[in-house]
């Protein structure tokens, strides 16, 4: 298993992909270093287009390369990559259905220091209320190695949102395979189910660590948040006593939202917490600081799990 | 092409603007204004022998492109692409209806025959057609894209972020032609925001510049003829009147979005008998 940062499984499966199909072209707004596309650009120098601190005409660019018939994926950090481009993902993108592969980096409050204003914490949300629109957020090197190879396959418009820092490897390659739409249980229990996207898998076998209590719960990565493995929440909501959903993104529109309103569409009732930023902005500080403080630590994590399953 | 050449282009130019008031009448709402400046442009790309097509095989992969990035102008681009053959004269008839058989939106979308992206946010254009430009010319170097920007368009700083593109990927088989009619929504462009000197713009950004009268025909013909210059993509900035062709739609803010009733019509068809 590969310990490493998602942004890194994203430039190693790019790469991959340079190899194996000639049509997949790379965008970046100057940050290529950062987000890792720069692995692509170096071995495929004329498939990789660095179009400057320009957001918005970069994505509109991928939609055009879509519609020649290549698979573009646009890269920057999150918060500009959305943050500058709502109209031309809604418009270009997402109202076209062009096959374009929108990546954001650096996701979150883990990205740490540089504070609020680089911490993208509202993406998964205006992506998610996007029509036509997939929402993928992957938990480890691996599944982002993977993720990224299988958006090529896939024809549609996708946002994929990547980490910063490096989280524990749980998935190897061989053992595991993603797949666009399915959930994965990664540890079968019968207390308290936790569904969870992201860092936030690293931080939720960090609070069972924790915990060390004879409760069994079970982990669920929910690394598709749209369209989401509805199937697979609610046999798990059925199985476990308890529900709670983590995530490293604002309380509204996210992985908690999406859950709920499967829940409550299937009538489930069952005690349930939400790990997320509480409507808040947060502020500079290291990520372990920030999860601490904003409530998405393992220690957060662990106090929910043990409050749900009582 | 010489002046005598151009009155069946002329003449066609005419017909199209006479369906457009009918069209628009028809759906009453609509954008007459935009779609009588820009009439003479399309005119001369898709019925002069510029932009090579193929109605009956619309995605053939080495075609030129045309995307209209002012998308308001949708009664024209419908009734352009009616009159080449992507559909028939019939099909305009659910023009912005609900239903519509073939998606024929207030703001265009590629679910149309002949319809590259959607538009109808302004200043995205520019991009999506330097997309396309740079994902065909490895593989059909000789294929163009033309797309046609709205002065008022220019204000979205968008525009200038693709103009820096274009010309830091010297993509010469991208052509932009700029209806400059002056007029916006609200108020005439000048006083929203004043655009010009709008050559020395296009040319400080790294483009090749070319200025015309964009209802004089021989002058558009020769602007699109023009061989490309492979260094460098190409505005042609066509000094157009909104509205043109009805004298009380020209230049009025007035008729940027409404449709004419049956009696403005009538008065419109008379003028463009």
């Amino acid at each position: 298993m590969v310990d490493g940062a998602t942004r890194d499984g994203y430039g190693a499966g790019l790469v991959e992909l340079g190899a194996s199909n000639k049509n997949v072209v790379v965008l970046d707004s100057g940050v290529s270093d950062s987000t890792r596309s720069k692995k692509f650009g170096d071995k495929y120098p004329d498939r990789f287009f660095n179009m400057g601190i320009s957001e918005g005409d970069m994505v509109c660019t991928a939609a055009g390369l879509a519609q020649a018939g290549k698979i573009p994926y646009a890269t920057s950090f999150a918060c500009f990559l959305l943050g500058r481009s709502m109209d031309q993902t809604l418009v270009s993108v997402a109202y076209s259905n062009t096959n374009v592969k929108l990546v954001g980096t650096h996701s979150g409050l883990a990205v740490g220091e540089d504070g609020p204003s680089a911490q993208m914490i509202v993406d998964l949300a205006y992506t998610r209320a996007i029509p036509n629109m997939t929402v993928i957020q992957p938990a480890d090197w691996e599944e982002a190695r993977q993720a990224t190879i299988a958006l090529a396959n896939f024809n549609g418009p996708a946002y994929m949102r990547l980490g910063r820092s490096s989280v524990k490897g749980i998935y190897e390659e061989g053992g595991y395979q993603f797949q666009i739409g399915k959930a994965n249980v990664i540890k079968q229990g019968k207390d308290a189910v936790i569904f969870a996207t992201g860092s936030m898998i690293e931080e939720t076998f960090k609070a069972i660590e924790l915990l060390g209590s004879d409760k069994d719960f079970t982990v669920v990565n929910i690394s598709t948040l749209k369209p989401l493995d509805e199937a697979t929440i609610l046999k798990q909501a059925d199985k476990n006593k308890a529900i709670i959903t983590a995530e490293d993104h604002n309380r509204i529109g996210g992985l908690g939202d999406a859950v709920s309103e499967v829940l409550i569409n299937n009538g489930i009732s069952k005690p349930y917490k939400r790990i997320a930023v509480n409507d808040s902005f947060a502020e500079t500080g290291s990520a372990k600081e920030l999860y601490e403080k904003y409530g998405l630590s393992a220690n957060h994590i662990a106090k929910a799990l043990e409050e749900a399953a009582k | 092409m010489n002046n005598s050449n151009v009155a069946p282009l002329e003449n066609r130019a005419k017909q199209l603007r006479r369906k457009i008031l009918k069209l628009i009448h028809r759906a009453g709402s609509g954008h007459p204004g935009g779609s009588l400046s820009a009439t003479d442009i399309l005119t001369a790309l898709y019925f002069g022998g510029i932009l090579q097509y193929d109605p009956k095989n619309h995605q053939k992969p080495d075609r030129d492109r045309f995307l209209l990035s002012k998308g308001h102008a949708s009664a024209l681009m419908y009734c352009v692409l009616a009159e080449a053959g992507y559909f028939s004269e019939d099909d305009l008839s659910d023009y912005r209806k609900i239903n519509s058989k073939l998606f024929l939106s207030g703001h265009p979308h590629p679910k149309t025959p002949g319809v590259e992206i959607a538009s109808g946010s302004l200043g995205q254009g520019l991009s999506v057609a330097h997309g396309i430009a740079l994902g065909i010319r490895s593989d059909y170097p000789s294929a163009r894209v033309y797309v046609v920007l709205g002065d008022g368009e220019l204000q979205e700083g968008q525009i200038w972020e693709a103009a820096m593109s274009a010309s830091k990927f010297k993509s010469s088989n991208l052509i932009a032609i700029v209806d400059n009619n002056k007029v916006a929504q609200d108020n005439v462009t000048k006083d929203l925001k004043d655009l010009e000197p709008l050559e020395e713009k296009w040319r400080s950004f790294g483009w090749e510049t070319v200025r015309i009268d964009g209802h004089n025909m021989d002058q558009i013909m020769k602007a699109l003829e023009k061989p490309v210059n492979p260094e460098k993509p190409r505005v042609i900035i066509a000094d157009t009147i909104k509205g043109k062709g009805v004298s009380f739609m020209e230049g009025q803010t007035a008729w940027h979005g409404v449709a004419p009733n049956d009696e403005k019509l009538e008065a419109a068809l008379k003028e463009l008998e």
